[in-house]
């Protein structure tokens, strides 16, 4: 039998891609640079330990498990399963959302809840109904690295305010709130993730939790709160949500089931006030008609077994470990000067090297070691972050997260001996400490006059 | 004819190579010939051997691909290679040995002095560079000396922004330059077997000059193809660029990137194998001279099958 033949689109010539110049929309044309792409896409190489995704550990889930479930759904449900659902996803999803929520401590009617493709599609969503390009949209300095992309893509103007060991300081927003009004423009919302943030390992404090919704009433200013990882919760006292303080009038929450659950099965939510729900449905209606059906069934039959605590305490437990380990790890092997976050619960430890290292370049460098980190220029939409990296914790096993750290390190210190020998600065002898010392676990920006 | 197209390898610009690969391989099809798609790895001189192509279309781009390896490798199995032969591609890659040859045949190209890391660590050349600092003057361009991307490659206005940047180019390469900064129209000149393609020129968008990274990039830069220049300029400029590919031995096909400041064209980088992608330079080049992309590959399968290449 011959080949089928070639299926593979005929690839544009060059004459054609000026005719498709003229239909871009003018959104695409804000986007990242080819090269910081085409550099991730050699952390994708095999051989590489990758401390750069966010990608959860999904290997425990038992299959056993996994495929009792889903033979329950074939045989009991499968024609509803594989049929559309209604936009705002069905009631027993939305049960187990808030049964998810009541867990750190919220109380949603189940009317302002609307099941979404993910979480990430919450944020596009609100987006599409809020933003209009050039308006205002606020957000932490480091912010949620996937987010920009979608700021960028309804051409907000993004303002980044900056963040501390305690969260994104208030009294900076407060100013930029400030300056916004002066030009008489109003801030559509301001996106947070007030626990365990990505990329920083931050956790907002209660004091400032309770002035953002103080000045979210005040100002009737929207807070988008994107909480995906308070339940990965490592130690301490919870603090509450922002959609608690506030009891859902100005804050709108984002939730996901992707580091809980699965970010395959791509169940995420949001709860927003009925106007703006109304708005969003319409939205998500034009984007996706609705979330699937299949992964809301299974849904359904994982919480049915009722053990979804236990699963996300089983693998809390194991990122904890994974933490200690890149923590141990970061104090053995990164030089004095380096600085870095200690997370009590989610994915990432957010590092600042000294000023002089373009973590850009560094990585170019980290890829012939076979080991990559996000840059932290990924975070900022302005030159801010070049000299910070993350690193995930939750994706590699303990041996790995240690290797990939020493290999990181390494490369480091040959930038750090070569700029001394450039400018005859004596790097500081990295002396080696013992991790419970770790000196160097310290807030990646000290705030100032608080 | 069967064609073996290698694709893909380790170097930083992996991407932009599989989708140069992609592109050539369609093409291939539609000429009739039969395209064996080849994965830069371990399996490479294994694979070639099986497959035994009448001739290999390198589609690589950066370290490993442009750099002389895999054509001395094809050199060693008798295998006929598109574009530039060994020595050709081994002095494009880097750029300080391309610049003293170019030097020494009498091509244009800006004042720099190169650097290897073992002289700042061990040889104590932080103490020279002050005075090299005030020969080239400022602004200068502090770059590694091989690599094809714009990853690496710094602006230095001032003394103090000197040693970061140089920390960075040498992220990518043990030696680096400070070359002086020449202002002026960005140009680029493909070459076809000898005859060159009508002069592009990138023109940033963004009115940052200093933004490498926008360099090349649809949507942060406009291309323009021919040039708007005068008929005496692109013929100057025209000139330079063969020059350049014929003092690094270039053979097939490859482009030459130039700067027409004020004291006319000055070459700045001679690339053995450019991107083939649907946004790069050579194929629009070659689009906008009648040339279909078609054509194109056809063409440089032609001279890496005549008798007199290298």
């Amino acid at each position: 039998m011959p080949d089928p033949p070639h299926r593979r689109r005929a690839h544009a010539r060059g004459s054609d891609l000026e005719r498709y110049a003229g239909l871009f929309a003018a959104r695409t044309q804000v986007m990242r640079s080819s090269a910081m792409r085409d550099l991730m896409a050699v952390t994708a190489r095999p051989e590489v330990i990758s401390l750069a995704g966010g990608l959860p550990d999904t290997s425990t889930f038992p299959p056993q498990t996994f495929a009792a479930q889903m033979t329950r759904i074939a045989q009991e449900s499968a024609a509803e399963a594989l049929q559309y659902g209604p936009t705002e996803g069905f009631r027993e999803t939305v049960d187990c959302i808030v049964e998810v929520m009541g867990a750190e401590g919220m109380l949603p009617d189940p009317e302002d809840v609307i099941v979404t493709t993910g979480g990430q599609q919450a944020i596009d969503l609100l987006c599409k109904t809020l933003v209009d390009p050039g308006d205002a949209v606020i957000c932490e300095a480091p912010t949620y690295p996937g987010a920009i992309p979608v700021f960028c893509s309804y051409q907000a103007d993004t303002i980044q305010v900056e963040c501390d060991a305690e969260g994104m300081r208030i009294e900076e927003l407060e100013a930029a709130l400030e300056r916004l009004d002066g030009e008489g423009r109003r801030p559509k919302f301001v996106y947070s993730v007030p626990t365990f943030q990505n990329p920083a390992g931050v956790t907002m404090s209660l004091q400032r939790r309770r002035r953002l919704v103080e000045l979210a009433r005040a100002r009737e200013l929207l807070v988008v709160e994107d909480n995906p990882y308070g339940l990965l919760r490592f130690g301490g006292e919870p603090l509450p949500p922002l959609y608690q303080l506030d009891g859902g009038d100005f804050v709108i929450y984002v939730g996901t089931f992707s580091k809980i659950l699965s970010p395959g099965i791509r169940l995420g939510w949001m709860v927003a006030p009925p106007p703006v729900m109304d708005k969003v449905v319409l939205g998500k209606q034009a984007s996706d008609l609705c979330t699937s059906t299949l992964t809301q069934y299974f849904l359904r039959e994982h919480f049915a077994e009722g053990g979804w605590r236990e699963y996300v305490e089983s693998v809390a437990g194991i990122y904890r470990s994974r933490r200690d380990a890149m923590l141990a790890a970061l104090a053995r092997h990164f030089p004095a000067g380096a600085t870095w976050t200690e997370p009590q619960g989610g994915l990432f430890v957010w590092a600042t090297l000294p000023s002089y290292i373009d973590t850009g370049d560094l990585l170019a460098k980290a890829l012939r070691e076979d080991v990559a980190f996000v840059p932290g220029q990924s975070a900022y939409v302005d030159e801010r972050g070049r000299n910070s990296m993350r690193l995930n914790f939750s994706a590699g096993d303990e041996e790995e997260i240690r290797e990939g750290v020493r290999r990181i390190g390494k490369v480091i210190a040959e930038q750090v001996e070569l700029y001394g020998a450039l400018t005859g600065e004596r790097p500081v002898a990295p002396e080696p400490r013992a991790a419970e010392e770790s000196p160097n676990v310290v807030p990646f920006r000290k705030a100032e006059g608080e | 004819m069967k064609v073996a197209v290698l694709k893909g390898g380790r170097s930083l610009e992996r991407g932009v190579s599989l989708r140069s690969a992609a592109r050539v391989e369609d093409a291939l099809g539609r000429l009739g010939h039969e395209a064996v798609s080849l994965e830069a790895g371990g399996e490479l001189v294994e694979r070639l051997a099986a497959e035994r192509p009448d001739v290999a279309f390198v589609a690589m781009h950066g370290i490993g691909g442009e750099d002389g390896t895999v054509q001395e490798l094809l050199e060693i199995l008798g295998v006929p290679f598109t574009g530039p032969g060994v020595a050709a591609c081994v002095r494009c890659i880097d750029k300080s040995l391309s610049k003293h040859e170019l030097r020494a045949a009498g091509v244009p190209t800006a004042d720099w002095f190169a650097f290897n890391e073992t002289a700042f660590r061990e040889l104590g050349a932080a103490d020279a560079l002050v005075g090299l600092e005030e020969r080239l003057g400022f602004p200068l361009v502090v770059k590694p000396s091989r690599g094809g991307s714009a990853l690496g490659v710094k602006f230095a206005e001032g003394a103090a922004d000197v040693p970061a940047a140089l920390v960075s180019a040498f992220s990518y390469d043990s030696r680096v330059l400070l070359e002086r900064y020449v202002e002026g129209r960005e140009l680029a000149v493909g070459v076809v077997g000898e005859e060159p393609l009508p002069v592009v020129e990138a023109i940033p968008l963004s009115g940052n000059g200093y933004d490498f990274e926008a360099r090349y990039e649809i949507g942060r830069t406009s291309f323009v193809c021919p040039a708007a220049i005068g008929e005496g300029e692109a013929a100057a400029v025209t000139e330079t660029a063969l020059a350049a590919y014929r003092a690094l031995g270039c053979a097939g096909f490859s482009r030459v990137d130039l700067i027409l400041g004020d004291d006319g064209p000055q070459v700045l980088e001679v690339n053995a194998i450019p991107g083939l992608t649907d946004t790069s330079l050579l194929p629009q080049a070659a689009e906008a001279a009648g040339m279909s992309f078609e054509r194109l590959v056809e063409r440089i399968l032609e001279l890496a099958l005549a008798p007199t290449a290298a």
